[in-house]
């Protein structure tokens, strides 16, 4: 592959060397929803994110790209502390979610994924009732005061996903019998049910048929108006389509983010233009 | 290799591959070669599963033909005057008196009536011998139970003797060389069974003391009920102790415990343990809980102990199997939704991994059934003639029943024992038929 980016662009591209380097566009807002200053994961000894230095807009979708195995699935699951489960993952740097730094230690994991939701590449409903997938979250946090209440959450979480008419007379039956597609709704319905302020998509459309996949994106555009989103996508037209800030990952490295209109079609960084022009990947 | 040779080697290569006619001809002798191989693979295949059919055939032909005679058991019917006077004993005789009185000779003497031509002290004692030594209790609980029978004649089915029994079985009717007849009966006693047997008085039945009695020195009194009350004690003692302790491991070793040195030599040892040979569970168990704790021998108790501590890693590790199928991504999807560690396992790994922890537990407690030598070590192969009433009462299991009766000289008994094989093997089967169901039942897909 180095041979065929050496031939295209008669240099070099990737300045993987220097330890530093300074991020193209614009990473820092006003007022954000979630903050990350020199953000450094490690898996044992090799380093997966180098200092990244990123803020989530409130109400926003904010999409990661980049070629495989360059960091964006660590740095997403990095934002709700998924990555604890993994015995050599070390994330160092501030991770900051409404001033308030999710890596203190007194920061119980629980509370932090309450607010923080997430939404996997594979739809990965449990084995259990539809019913019991979406009210399990409203269980385990103790949101409802009585059956009524906890029907009624259901039931509008399934609404908001378009799912509602679908499965409305099943709701008992096994979730597992339902289509990817309304599987990964399901899902989505499952996390937004407990009313969480960031919902974090790791590729959710990448399972999906093309329909399905457009089913779900109109939906993240609907929920983009009460939820900050971030979604991890190796499709650039899903990244246009649903996000409105887009951040570009390289080797680990951020290397550029700005407004996804001002990303694909006028890149700052050579890295990105490279990529978005199909030239890496 | 010098260059010029390999050239050589690379041109006459070519030159073959370039004429697909010898490349077809190639592939067709190879793909003989191939569909030979497969053909004798096959047969191997085949012939190893006919000589493991063959085998279980012989082995349950075997144990059925022999076992099988033990499910009959002989009986005579015979007439039996109650007279008041001879047991000195009244309709209105309180139990005391009853239980008091000379049932033997009573019985004795009604038998030399039947027979007044014996008349030698041996021949009587023959005579007494053709019936179980314990029919004058028989007839004592039958008075026992029903004192207005005192005074009347009554037929009575009286349980034959374990000779009488075997001679009547194998030899009685047939015309059998003299050195061909099982028997241990004298010319005289086959000339009674004969002349009985006539005259229809000697019946075979359903041997149901087989299921009512406990062990007994006397053949045709011995039964399976207190070894397999023993072995159901002793199981479920094995079953209380060894399902939470090494399902508790297992989840504990799996989804908690850090992957270090510590737990890799847990885990190896584990493993081990596995493949230990039951008795020195035995000599363990004998060594601490009966001589360091001092509970007593022979109880179902300290075999249940022991059997935990030999079933334990076998389910520990069909356990930690379980765990490991459950795909991580329910995990992932309960750990997304906030849900502890704890909440995680207990709400989803649990349910999912059940059938496979449960069915290593049928298959564990099954081989627990089996098993002997380690409660030789702890004493259960005592003598035990009482069914026993709790976890702390002298027992025997199954599997030690065979052992000892497998050492008596009787024909009765050998055909007991298979009986015994019989019972303990449709156990088995039941056991391990019942964890197949219960996975097909339980089975979840995802």
């Amino acid at each position: 592959m180095n041979q065929i980016i050496m031939n295209t662009a008669q240099q070099p591209l990737v300045d993987i060397v220097t330890e530093t380097y300074q991020t193209s566009g614009l990473p820092l807002l006003e007022d954000p929803k979630m903050r990350v200053r020199n953000a450094n994961v490690f898996y044992g000894a090799k380093q997966a994110i180098f200092d990244v230095n990123l803020d989530i807009g409130k109400n926003q979708v904010i999409s990661m790209i980049g070629p495989s195995g360059c960091g964006k699935s660590t740095f997403l699951r990095c934002l709700n502390r998924m990555n604890d489960t993994i015995d050599i993952c070390r994330v160092e740097g501030e991770l900051l979610l409404e001033d308030q730094d999710i890596y203190d230690k007194k920061i119980d994991v629980v509370e932090l994924r309450a607010r923080v939701g997430m939404v996997f590449q594979k739809p990965n409903p449990f084995p259990k009732s539809i019913y019991e997938n979406v009210a399990y979250g409203a269980r385990i946090h103790g949101l409802t005061d009585n059956k009524v209440q906890l029907d009624e959450l259901v039931e509008v979480s399934l609404i908001r996903c378009g799912l509602w008419n679908e499965v409305k007379d099943r709701l008992d039956e096994p979730a597992t019998g339902l289509s990817g597609g309304q599987q990964q709704r399901l899902c989505i319905a499952r996390a937004i049910a407990v009313n969480p302020e960031v919902i974090l998509m790791d590729e959710p459309c990448s399972a999906l048929d093309p329909i399905a996949t457009a089913t779900v994106e109109e939906l993240i555009h609907e929920l983009s108006e009460n939820f900050t989103i971030c979604i991890v996508t190796h499709s650039m037209q899903q990244a246009a389509r649903v996000s409105q800030r887009t951040a570009y990952f390289h080797l680990g490295k951020l290397i550029e983010v700005n407004d996804t209109s001002q990303v694909f079609t006028n890149p700052e960084h050579q890295l990105t233009e490279e990529y978005i022009t199909g030239r890496i990947g | 290799m010098t260059n010029q040779s390999k050239t050589d080697n690379k041109s006459s290569l070519d030159a073959v591959f370039q004429d697909r006619a010898i490349l077809a001809e190639k592939r067709a002798a190879a793909l003989k070669k191939r569909n030979r191989a497969e053909k004798r693979f096959q047969w191997a295949g085949r012939i190893s599963i006919a000589f493991g059919i063959a085998c279980v055939l012989f082995l349950f032909t075997d144990i059925i033909s022999k076992g099988v005679g033990a499910f009959t058991q002989t009986y005579v019917e015979m007439e039996i005057t109650f007279d008041q006077e001879r047991l000195g004993l009244t309709p209105q005789s309180s139990e005391k008196e009853i239980k008091a009185a000379s049932f033997g000779s009573f019985f004795k003497r009604q038998l030399r009536e039947k027979y007044p031509e014996i008349t030698g002290r041996k021949e009587k004692r023959e005579l007494y011998a053709l019936f179980t030594s314990d029919m004058p209790l028989i007839l004592r609980d039958m008075v026992i139970a029903d004192p207005s029978i005192l005074g009347t004649t009554q037929s009575i089915s009286m349980i034959a003797d374990d000779d009488f029994d075997t001679y009547y079985k194998h030899s009685y009717g047939r015309d059998l060389a003299e050195e061909d007849k099982i028997t241990r009966l004298s010319e005289m006693q086959e000339g009674i069974v004969d002349s009985l047997a006539k005259s229809g008085a000697v019946t075979k039945k359903f041997n149901t003391i087989l299921f009512s009695n406990s062990d007994s020195r006397e053949p045709e009194l011995a039964g399976i009920k207190g070894a397999i009350v023993g072995s159901i004690l002793t199981l479920l003692v094995t079953l209380v102790l060894s399902f939470p302790i090494a399902v508790a491991t297992a989840i504990y070793l799996e989804e908690f415990a850090p992957k270090n040195k510590i737990t890799d030599f847990i885990e190896v040892n584990i493993n081990n343990l596995a493949a230990v040979p039951s008795v020195i569970f035995g000599l363990l168990g004998l060594a601490i809980f009966i001589n360091f704790f001092g509970l007593p021998r022979s109880v179902p108790l300290v075999g249940g102990f022991v059997l935990t501590l030999m079933t334990l890693p076998t389910i520990i590790i069909s356990s930690r199997a379980a765990i490991k199928a459950v795909p991580p991504s329910i995990r992932e999807a309960a750990l997304g939704m906030g849900a502890s560690k704890m909440q995680t396992v207990l709400h989803h790994v649990l349910p999912l991994a059940m059938p496979g922890m449960l069915t290593g537990t049928i298959i564990g407690m099954a081989q627990a059934l089996g098993e002997t030598a380690p409660l030789l070590m702890i004493g259960m192969v005592a003598f035990i003639v009482d069914t026993p009433a709790g976890i702390t009462d002298p027992a025997t299991v199954l599997p030690v029943q065979i052992f000892l009766w497998s050492d008596s000289p009787e024909r009765a008994f050998v055909e007991k024992t298979s009986a015994a094989i019989m019972v303990l093997l449709t156990f088995l089967i039941c056991m391990n038929s019942f964890a197949v169901w219960l996975r097909k039942r339980l089975e979840r897909r995802w």
